[in-house]
């Protein structure tokens, strides 16, 4: 795969709810959405715009009423669920504002668990995991248990487990809506190293602008249609 | 691997929520407590009365006269019992005399084999001067000495064929009754003559030989020096302090190797002896008993008693089994966004369902263990009050683990089932 590839190739995405009641409500109108390898892309839009349902749709969790969508040369409207788990296990990782790392296990094997999913072999998954576990500076506390952990530090755990699998997207839901400007500031961190050094496509999904304004391009998505796109400045602010 | 790290995470979560996992296991833990310790105590039970029936020779008959009877009843030993007074003693024509024996022993010559007999002299006193001894008189013949009491003889010999025959002065007395008569001195024992108070009158022995006290089937403990031991003298010794021609309540019948049914050959006896010997007797008749019966009924009578608890039991599971399908429906909901996560980061619906199914098997297999251990420490405790050597049932035990496991299963599906269902979007939202 040549820089530039096709990643995501969605076209006239539709979701609707409650099909053929009387409530029936229609989310998405039709989205178009291209992104392109190595391209670090923000959607933002107030609350109520359709972010979450696009997220969803985009990370593969949910399937549109109506359209086209290809992921990494992947059609998702034909797999099975068998398949939709496989692709997420394996081409997309998932960054939550929650964290959402499982609790009663420690640092470390939150990370494996994606490559656990995958059957990596156990002693390639320790090895991967530690790896991943320095990339974000957390090898120091691998094994700690969330709960023994700050909310930036659970983030950057959370960014070591989307990073599992190596896919080839990576999908970030508010990744610093929980946090303070200073920890965000680390985890947005990450996210530019990653991409600069490691060329990994990201797509952000925020409802901050000046988020949203470090990367390369903004898609601004208002009552379940993109208003508008513009260049972002496609790195961290300088102070 | 897979399900190696399911295994260890379901242990994770049984150590971290203690007190719930405890709870909820505890209806497993009673139900399979109580099914091991039953089957502790019926296995020790089985092991004991098999080796006492090897001790006593599962070919051996009793054969007895007991009093004939409308409301005779026939317990669970083949022994008969009767409600109210006896009516009267046994009168001199309703004993079995050695003719008799003969008789049946000529009759069933291919079958039987020896006679054990024995004739009940009673509670005595051995004398010798301050020393004194408690002892229990009996005189045996050769067959009864060797097979049913089957003595260690520590010095000295047993009986002679003269001492049987003319029915001489002889004894054998136990080491307990050397000890408190002899110091332990049994080469002085050996050839003295002591005197022993049978009711009022004072009768004069030499012992001849001294055997090792046997104190395992003594059920009721008492202190060494009140022990009664055994005195043992020649059959015709015996009757002799009676004053009568020998004569038997009960008999023992060693049958031969030839007899495969001895419950069918007992019957057979029976009527034999009845009609020769007893037809016109009126109060009076032979009734049989076997070990093997005996132990037959015994044994009927703990399945039957093991049934009915496997079934309570049974019961305890299945609520136990319910207390674990409603703790898992509660975790699972608790859990609600941890398997939405788990969906997002690539688990099948297959990998959730068995995490799940694994943790309530984990949680049953704990319990299971819990109420094995449990079972067999309530169980030996109860076979040793009872008295028997206690064995664990291994085949019960293995069982009760498969069957806890599988109650994990067969409780632990549907909610794993549920939880593989879920819908990840829904899931992940679920606060």
């Amino acid at each position: 795969m040549s820089k530039g590839d096709v990643i995501i190739d969605a076209r006239d995405i539709v979701k609707r709810y409650y099909i053929g009641q009387p409530n029936e409500l229609e989310i998405l109108h039709g989205i178009n959405l291209t992104v392109r390898e190595g391209e670090f892309v923000a959607i933002v839009g107030a609350s109520g715009s359709g972010k979450s349902t696009l997220m969803n749709i985009v990370g593969v969790l949910d399937k549109p009423t109506e359209g086209e969508y290809i992921l990494d040369d992947v059609d998702v409207m034909e797999a099975r669920d068998d398949e939709l788990s496989e692709i997420r296990n394996k081409k997309i990782g998932f960054v939550f504002q929650t964290y959402n790392l499982i609790s009663r296990t420690s640092a470390v094997k939150n990370v494996e668990l994606p490559m656990m999913y995958a059957r990596v072999p156990g002693g390639k998954r320790k090895k991967r995991a530690r790896e991943l576990m320095e990339l974000v500076e957390m090898e120091d506390r691998m094994h700690h248990t969330p709960d023994e952990l700050s909310g930036g530090q659970k983030q950057r755990v959370a960014i070591a487990r989307a990073m599992a699998n190596d896919p080839a997207l990576i999908l970030a839901d508010e990744p610093t809506g929980a946090l303070d400007s200073k920890t965000g500031r680390r985890v947005m961190d990450i996210f530019h190293r990653l991409h600069e050094e490691r060329g990994k496509t990201i797509v952000l999904i925020t409802h901050s602008p000046e988020l949203a304004e470090e990367c390369e391009r903004i898609l601004t998505l208002s009552d379940g249609l993109f208003i508008g796109e513009r260049k972002g400045s496609g790195h961290a602010p300088v102070r | 691997m897979l399900l190696l790290d399911n295994i260890i995470l379901a242990l994770n979560g049984v150590r971290a929520n203690k007190m719930r996992s405890l709870l909820t296991m505890l209806g497993i833990i009673i139900g399979i407590s109580s099914v091991i310790a039953i089957m502790t105590v019926g296995t020790s039970m089985t092991a004991s009365m098999n080796e006492t029936m090897s001790s006593f020779g599962a070919n051996n008959i009793t054969m007895g006269v007991s009093q004939k009877s409308s409301k005779k009843e026939t317990m669970a030993n083949g022994m008969r019992f009767e409600f109210g007074p006896r009516k009267q003693n046994l009168s001199d024509a309703d004993y079995i005399y050695e003719s008799m024996l003969d008789t049946l022993m000529e009759e069933y010559e291919d079958s039987l084999e020896l006679c054990l007999l024995e004739c009940s002299v009673g509670d005595a006193k051995a004398m010798d001067g301050e020393l004194y001894a408690n002892v229990d008189v009996k005189g045996v013949n050769d067959p009864m000495l060797e097979k049913e009491e089957d003595l260690t003889i520590l010095a000295g010999r047993l009986f002679t064929e003269t001492d049987q025959k003319e029915g001489r002065k002889v004894c054998l007395v136990s080491d307990y009754f050397c000890n408190n008569m002899f110091k332990g001195d049994t080469g002085k024992a050996l050839g003295s003559e002591i005197s022993v108070l049978i009711g009022d009158k004072y009768y004069y022995y030499t012992i001849v030989g001294v055997y090792e006290y046997d104190a395992s089937g003594n059920f009721v403990s008492t202190s060494e020096e009140d022990t009664r031991t055994n005195l043992y003298l020649p059959l015709m010794t015996g009757f002799e302090y009676n004053h009568q021609d020998p004569r038997y309540s009960q008999v023992t019948l060693v049958t031969n190797s030839s007899v495969t049914d001895v419950d069918t050959f007992m019957k057979e006896i029976e009527t034999f002896m009845n009609r020769r010997f007893y037809r016109n007797n009126e109060s009076y008749e032979i009734s049989c008993s076997s070990m093997s019966s005996f132990v037959e009924e015994l044994t009927s009578t703990m399945s039957t008693m093991s049934m009915a608890i496997s079934f309570i039991a049974g019961i305890s599971l299945l609520v136990g089994g319910i207390g674990v399908m409603n703790i898992m429906l509660v975790s699972i909901q608790e859990r609600t966004k941890e398997i939405g996560t788990r969906k997002a980061l690539g688990a099948t619906n297959a990998s959730i369902r068995v995490q799940f199914i694994v943790e309530a098997m984990v949680l049953c297999f704990v319990g299971g263990i819990i109420g094995v251990v449990l079972g067999v420490l309530l169980g030996t405790i109860l076979s040793q009050q009872m008295g028997y050597e206690s064995s664990a049932p291994v085949e019960a035990i293995a069982f009760a683990v498969a069957f806890s496991m599988a109650i994990g299963v067969f409780f632990g599906y549907y909610p794993a089932n549920k939880a593989a269902k879920m819908n990840p979007v829904d899931a992940l939202r679920y606060e």
